[in-house]
Formats: structure tokens, C-alpha cells, sequence
């Protein structure tokens, strides 16, 4: 850790470039693939697969974004996700509030049950809830994805609002109590304004994994009215086998969403999805 | 303390909630919830997280004892572990359990190194390391199964991007990316790879960012040369990251279904398929709706045992349980 020559500095960081730039072309190759590829058609995606698009070709684009089905699947994940977000974070930060704020028996049973929600693993469940939900009507319905999803959030939602609820000061009770505000006054207008930043790490964490759920919709949603873009992605590519071009910017367009989503708000998603793991 | 829209407790929640805040609750003031009202925080939650997480296991665990197609009312044809033997003795099970194995070795040995070098690399200064950041973290966010359809053209023979590509260095061979049972799970790794390393790497930065460089500084004014700060202070430090991620590159292979079955669909001849894949096909393909209940319980064990053992012996010194989060400090003595 010595105060390198500049000539060191020039040979060390010329490394960091061959690998930075080596990682980087290794990431961007398949997705540049994809949107390259959709500007292209068919014959030139035989004859020149590496080469930029030779003339470039907005049909493919044109056509998925002129289908209705592309939009009705981003609306149908979409409005899952934030129904999913909404429900989960509302329920979990109910259930973290009072386990951080109050004692009552059976407070660290509850919390245990909660808890170990996190060892269940999504794929051993799903069968068993498609039975179920089979049984109450649920399937085919929006609900059958949500309510199932917004469960499964629960553990890793109330360990991580539990721990903020409790971070704040007893004094700022004390101060609500006096001023006669029950509990629910207390947790409506105090506690969740001032989880503002916990509420925006969970409830990204909870978008995200909504988005990219693939094996509940896959049994749930039938009815192709009701399919997430995942699952329009796969049936499309099925769909469409042959015309590898339109594929691809299916994918691409399937891809872009999360792309701008994540150059927005990269700093709230990589907090979020790692506080998300660490915690578990 | 009033709560209008709150009653409604069912007599348990009722029982665990009636002695609440009472004495116990030294650290809170006055203004304590009635019983009530703390069931009717903890309500919705609970109905939730019973009927749509605790109801279908049990069910699972109970299925799994008969024999089922999964079709009309109830299963009724009890058959005791019968279902348990058979997995037991499931060439396809147990070559999930190799399979799964190749992969968590694979990872290990190159995924987490590789993320880890990106890390120590990211953490130098050097212009554009933060666009550099940015960019290896994007194929995380991307959608599993999209992912997916995208690596299957990129496989797709001939006019894949990956034959194209071979041919256009001069290499002719048509390889089988996908088809071909020798390599096809090692595809299915590096396509993991792209897909997960910018976790890891992100993980294992924030833990190199959370030592201080002070450490660095005395060390270097003792004379210790960079190899040296690195393997007493980065890798010891470092180690609870390090044990995280392992943790959960290994609980991952479990569930893995979205990417491979998309791109694979397990094959071809089960040479891709994961425990979850054998679920899926079983339970939904072939409607032994018993079968595959058993083999979602024997998942469950396998990851249930494997996260308990490794919390109690490998996570221990760094999380104190990570099950409870630190309930430890603060519960049941309340």
C-alpha cells in the first residue's frame, strides 16, 4: 500500500481495464444480442449474427409494440407487483410494528413461525397452493398469484421492518401517548412516515421478486388474458419459434422495463436485494 | 387505544395477546394496546401467512402419504413412506442430488472466486469504476425466465450466437450446446454464472467496504506488503461475507427452477434437471400430485437441515442465529 509511481499506477490500471473490459464484454454480449438482433431479420441473423444490423430493421419492434399482448402482459405485471407490494408491505409492517413496540405472550412464537416462513422454499409450496387454490376458485384469477406472493414476502418483510421499528427512540411514544394517540393513530401517522426508507427497500424487494416470478403464474395464469410478461415471453418464443429475430426483440423489450427501473433506482435496488439476503 | 376496526381476535390470538404490554413492557411507557388491538395488528399477516405458506406445506407433508393424481376432493389410497422409498430409489432423484452437487462445486470453485476478484477489483480507485459496477450488476436484474429465452437462442444450433460465433473464429464443429448430454449442465453453470456473479460480487463489495482502511494503513506502516494485508486482514475480515454467500449460492441450487427449465426443460434426458424440475414434471406433468408432495417435503428437509447445520456451525460467530435476528437479545425475557 505504498504510494505507487505513476508508472506502477499506469501498469495496474491498465489491468483493471483488460478485466473490467473482459467482464464487461462477457455481460453485454448476450443482451446486445438480443437488441441488435432485433433490429435485424431472419436471413441476416443467419448470415451475419456478430455484425451490427445491415439495414437496420424496426419491424420486429414495430410488431410486438403494435400487438396488444405486449401491453396487456406489462399491465397484468405490473399491476400484480404493486398489488403484491402494496399487501405485503401493509400486513408485514402491521405485524413488525407491534413485535417491535409492544410484549405480549407469545410475541417470540409468533415471530418464530414468521420466521422460519424463510426456510420454505418457494418450489415446495407451489404444488400443494395450486391444489388449493384449485379448491377456492383462485385460479386463473390475478388473486391466486398475488395473495400466495405477498404470504411468501411476509418473513424477510417483518425481519426487516422490525428491526427499523425498533431503532426509533421510546421518547417518540412517549411524546404520541401524551398527546393521546392510541396505537393505531401512533403506527399510521408516526411510525410509517418515518419508515419511509426501510418501507422503500422492502417494497422494491417486493416489486422485483413479483416481477421476476415465473413458477406461480406459470400455474396459476391459464387464460392467456391474465399472463405476466415472463410467462408471454416464454409462450411467445414457443409461439414464434421459427422467427428467431422477433424473439429476440420480444426479449428485449420483456428486458427493458427492468433495465430503466434499475437506472433510476439502482442505488434502492442493490440496497434492497442485498439487505434482502444478508438478513435471511 | 381504542381500536375500532380491530376485534375480531380468534380465541388464540385472543389468549397470546390478553397479558400484552401489562407489566412486561418495561422500556414502553403508557398508551399500552389492548389485547385486542394487538391481534388485530397481527391478523391480516397471520390469515395470510397461514392459509398461503404454513396450510399448503402441511398439506404437502400430508399428501405425501398417499398415493394421488391430485384429481376430486381429497387423496384417500394411504400408502404410508411408500412415496419416500421411491424417491429414494429414483435414478432421476438421486441424479438431482449429483447434479446439484456438480453445480454447488462449480460455483464455489469459479462463480464466487470470480465475484470475488470483480470485488477486490471494484474496490480500487480508477476512472470509471462505478459505470463498471453498474454494468456487471444488470444481468441480476434481469427476469430469470427472459434470461432464459435468450441463452436458448444464443445456444440455438448453427445460427446461434455461440456457433456463429466459433465459426467466425475458424471453428466449425456444430456443438450441442443444449442437445448434447455430456455438456449441457455445464452450459446451464455458465449461463448461472452471467446471471448470478453481480450479486455475489455486489455482497462481497460491500463487505470489503465495510473494513476499514485504517487496518491497511497500520499494516503498511509495519511493512506488510499487499499480499500479506490481504490474507491477514481482507480474507479474515471478510469471512462473514464470504460464509453468506456460500450459504446462499448453495440454498439457491435447491429451489432452481425458472432458468433451466425454461432454457432446458431439464434435458435432454434429465441431464439439466434439478429437484425442483422433478417436482414440477412429476405434480404437474404426470399428475402423481403424491409423488411430487413427497419429493416438495424432501426439498424442504434437505434445505431445512442443510441451513440449520450450517447455522449452527459455520454461521454461528457471525449472526447469532439468523433465523430469530437478534430476538435473542430481546425476547422471551421481556
Amino acid at each position: 500500500m505504498k504510494v505507487a509511481s505513476p508508472r506502477q499506477r499506469l501498469l495496474r490500471n491498465t489491468w483493471f481495464y483488460v478485466a473490467a473490459f473482459l467482464t464487461t464484454a462477457f455481460v453485454a454480449t448476450p443482451i446486445l444480442f438480443a437488441l441488435f438482433g432485433g433490429f435485424k431479420d431472419n436471413q441476416q441473423l443467419r448470415d451475419n449474427a456478430l455484425g451490427l444490423p445491415n439495414p437496420w430493421n424496426t419491424e420486429n419492434y414495430t410488431d410486438v409494440l403494435a400487438a396488444s399482448t405486449f401491453w396487456r402482459q406489462l399491465a397484468n405485471s405490473v399491476g400484480i407487483a404493486l398489488a403484491t407490494t402494496f399487501i405485503v408491505v401493509m400486513a408485514a409492517a402491521m405485524v413488525a410494528f407491534v413485535f417491535a413496540r409492544y410484549a405480549f405472550r407469545g410475541r417470540e412464537v409468533l415471530f418464530m413461525l414468521f420466521a422460519t416462513g424463510m426456510m420454505f422454499p418457494f418450489a415446495v409450496a407451489v404444488l400443494p397452493l395450486f391444489v388449493i387454490l384449485r379448491t377456492m376458485g383462485m385460479l386463473n384469477s390475478p388473486l391466486g398469484v398475488i395473495l400466495p406472493q405477498a404470504a411468501f414476502g411476509l418473513p424477510l418483510t417483518i425481519i426487516i421492518l422490525r428491526s427499523f421499528f425498533r431503532a426509533i427512540p421510546a421518547e417518540v411514544e412517549e411524546a404520541a401517548v401524551i398527546d393521546g394517540a392510541g396505537p393505531w393513530r401512533f403506527f399510521t401517522t408516526i411510525m410509517l412516515p418515518m419508515a419511509r426508507p426501510a418501507l422503500a427497500t422492502v417494497s422494491v424487494l417486493a416489486l422485483v421478486n413479483s416481477w421476476n416470478s415465473f413458477l406461480l403464474p406459470l400455474v396459476v395464469l391459464q387464460e392467456s388474458q391474465w399472463w405476466t410478461l415472463p410467462i408471454g415471453a416464454t409462450r411467445f418464443s414457443g409461439q414464434f419459434s421459427t422467427d428467431t429475430a422477433k424473439v429476440l426483440a420480444f426479449v428485449m423489450l420483456a428486458m427493458l422495463p427492468a433495465l430503466i427501473f434499475y437506472a433510476f433506482a439502482e442505488r434502492h435496488l442493490i440496497s434492497g436485494l442485498t439487505a434482502g439476503s444478508t438478513k435471511g | 387505544m381504542t381500536l375500532s376496526q380491530t376485534s375480531r381476535p380468534s380465541s388464540a390470538e385472543g389468549r397470546l395477546a390478553n397479558d400484552g404490554g401489562g407489566n412486561r413492557s418495561r422500556r414502553r411507557p403508557a398508551g399500552r394496546p389492548s389485547g385486542g388491538s394487538i391481534a388485530g395488528f397481527i391478523a391480516p399477516g397471520l390469515v395470510l401467512f397461514s392459509c398461503f405458506v404454513l396450510l399448503p406445506v402441511a398439506f404437502a407433508a400430508y399428501v405425501g402419504f398417499y398415493r394421488w393424481n391430485g384429481l376430486g376432493g381429497i387423496p384417500t389410497d394411504f400408502i404410508g413412506l411408500d412415496n419416500y422409498r421411491n424417491i429414494l430409489s429414483d435414478s432421476v432423484f438421486i441424479g438431482d442430488l449429483g447434479r446439484s452437487a456438480i453445480i454447488i462445486v462449480l460455483s464455489l470453485a469459479v462463480q464466487l472466486p470470480l465475484a470475488f476478484a470483480l470485488a477486490m477489483l471494484l474496490h480500487q480507485r480508477f476512472p470509471g469504476r462505478t459505470v463498471f459496477r453498474l454494468l456487471f450488476f444488470v444481468p441480476y436484474v434481469l427476469t430469470e425466465a427472459v434470461t432464459a429465452i435468450l441463452f436458448g437462442l444464443v445456444f440455438s444450433p448453427r445460427q446461434g450466437f455461440a456457433d456463429q460465433l466459433l465459426a467466425a473464429v475458424g471453428i466449425d464443429a456444430e456443438i450441442g450446446w443444449l442437445s448434447d448430454r455430456s455438456i449441457v449442465l455445464y452450459v446451464v453453470f455458465g449461463v448461472l454464472t452471467w446471471k448470478f456473479f453481480g450479486f455475489h460480487m455486489i455482497l462481497f463489495l460491500a463487505g470489503r467496504q465495510n473494513i476499514p482502511d485504517e487496518l491497511y494503513e497500520a499494516a503498511a506502516i509495519d511493512g506488510a506488503t499487499g499480499a500479506q494485508s490481504f490474507r491477514r486482514i481482507t480474507l479474515p475480515l471478510m469471512g462473514p461475507t464470504i460464509r453468506i454467500t456460500i450459504f446462499l449460492s448453495i440454498i439457491g441450487v435447491v429451489q432452481l427452477f425458472d432458468l433451466v427449465w425454461v432454457l432446458t426443460q431439464g434435458g435432454p434426458f434429465h441431464a439439466s434437471e434439478t429437484m425442483a424440475i422433478t417436482m414440477y414434471d412429476q405434480g404437474f406433468q404426470r399428475n402423481q400430485v403424491g409423488y411430487a408432495s413427497a419429493l416438495s417435503i424432501v426439498m424442504f428437509l434437505l434445505s431445512l437441515i442443510f441451513a440449520l447445520f450450517y447455522q449452527r456451525f459455520v454461521l454461528k460467530r457471525d449472526l447469532q442465529g439468523a433465523i430469530t435476528g437478534n430476538a435473542g437479545n430481546q425476547g422471551g425475557r421481556s
